[in-house]
């Protein structure tokens, strides 16, 4: 609306050295207000150790009508799948 | 609840569909926002959303009424976390419903001038100490009831809102009983303030969860889309078997002298609270709705020059950097 601070996408990683996850999302006037409120909102309980924030107008993002075209192709591969092939007990770990 | 009597939106769309959209819900799947969904759906969930995203941020006023008079430093502190987890939770609700279309500033404005609603029980006052005990057990715990199915609610940004909610809400609830049991346990006098605040606080607490089924006419819809999980009943009657046994521990005595074990159903009778103070309160005319409204109205207004001022600042930073590029 009028004077609406903008919206910021917000990524937190956690302690475990995992990637950064999306966590949420707030309103911020700029990037380093978008980080502090983050660690406001979302890290009250030692959820993180580091923030990205992103204003949520730069993320493009793909369309649910093209589930089709982008996932089915994968479905048909079973062979990606280390299951799909049998080794013999004797083998041993592999 | 925090969502009381929210009315589902009839939808007009494509019967085939609504049916297709269905489907998906009784599958389990999760609406996502960029998803097809029927306007009834979307527009029920922005005020059920937008409710929920209220009382949290209504509520605060009560318990933050405290803050600078608790009891000791230790429990100012807890406090204070406490109000600042239902500051987090409002935002985490307010993103959720703004996934569907409508902005920030609106919400806020609707809340402001009455056009949405917040759950009832924050029209109640807290008078001493021991109502804050009270309200983290009875109402953050009444809340709970309902928030825990919400986490498998059928609109993404929702129920994942909920499932953080939820893994703060259980503190919300310890701190609160371990407060009013200090009281329950101390002198006479403090026990008496204990009982007083549960005899006060019980009955609103149940109106929490909005009016009897019988009465509860738009549920069906909401249910079968999977924004309301439990009826009204279901739910209250959980919270009164959950609750009895956490006061008889405290040694106080019930609230409602209605309450009697149920050997055949299983579970406890109660006395219904009284419905026409319910329709009162969300009319306006509880003791202190007028107090909240206006405290909201006047945060927001002294708020204005530093939400302009910072949104000023932050533009003149990036025409600055944009013109040394
Ligand atoms: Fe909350
Ligand atoms: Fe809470």
């Amino acid at each position: 609306m009028k004077n609406e601070w903008p919206l910021w996408e917000i990524f937190i990683r956690g302690q475990h050295g995992m990637s950064h996850r999306h966590v949420g999302s707030l309103h911020a006037p700029d990037a380093e207000m978008a980080i502090k409120n983050a660690r406001d909102v979302y890290t009250r309980r030692n959820e993180g150790v580091s923030i990205w924030v992103v204003e949520a107008n730069h993320i493009a993002a793909s369309s649910p009508g093209d589930k089709g075209p982008l996932y089915e192709p994968s479905e048909s591969k079973v062979y990606r799948h280390p299951t799909f092939f049998d080794i013999p007990e004797e083998v041993g770990a592999m | 609840m925090y969502a009381q009597m929210v009315k589902s939106e009839a939808t007009q769309d494509d019967p085939e569909k609504l049916a297709a959209f269905q489907a998906r819900i009784d599958r389990g799947e999760k609406i996502e926002p960029k998803d097809w969904m029927p306007e009834g759906y979307r527009k029920t969930l922005i005020r059920q959303i937008g409710q929920h995203a209220h009382s949290e941020i209504v509520g605060q006023l009560p318990e933050g009424n405290w803050i600078t008079r608790a009891p000791t430093l230790e429990r100012k502190a807890i406090l204070l976390a406490k109000v600042q987890d239902e500051a987090g939770h409002g935002l985490y609700l307010y993103c959720a419903a703004e996934t569907l279309g409508v902005s920030r500033d609106e919400l806020t404005e609707m809340l402001l001038d009455g056009r949405m609603k917040y759950s009832s029980i924050f029209n109640y006052p807290t008078l001493n100490w021991a109502d804050i005990g009270a309200v983290g057990w009875l109402v953050d715990g009444a809340a709970i009831m309902n928030q825990v199915p919400l986490q498998r609610t059928s609109f993404g940004p929702y129920s994942r809102a909920m499932i953080r909610v939820c893994k703060e809400e259980s503190f919300h609830q310890r701190q609160g009983y371990d407060a009013i049991r200090k009281m329950a346990e101390g002198t006479p006098e403090q026990k008496k303030m204990a009982q007083d605040a549960l005899n006060r606080l019980w009955f609103p607490s149940l109106m929490m969860f909005g009016p009897s089924d019988k009465d509860s006419v738009h549920s069906e819809q909401s249910m079968a889309w999977k924004i309301k999980m439990n009826t009204n009943d279901e739910l209250r009657q959980k919270f009164v078997d959950q609750t009895v046994p956490q006061i008889e521990f405290l040694g106080l005595e019930l609230p409602d002298p209605g309450i009697k074990w149920n050997e055949e159903r299983g579970h406890y009778d109660y006395t219904d609270p009284d419905w026409s103070e319910f329709f009162d309160v969300i009319k306006g005319n509880g003791p202190c709705n007028t107090d909240r409204l206006a405290a909201r109205n006047n945060a927001w207004k002294d708020g204005a020059w530093v939400r302009d001022g910072l949104l000023a600042h932050a533009q003149k930073k990036a025409a600055r950097k944009h013109a040394a590029e």
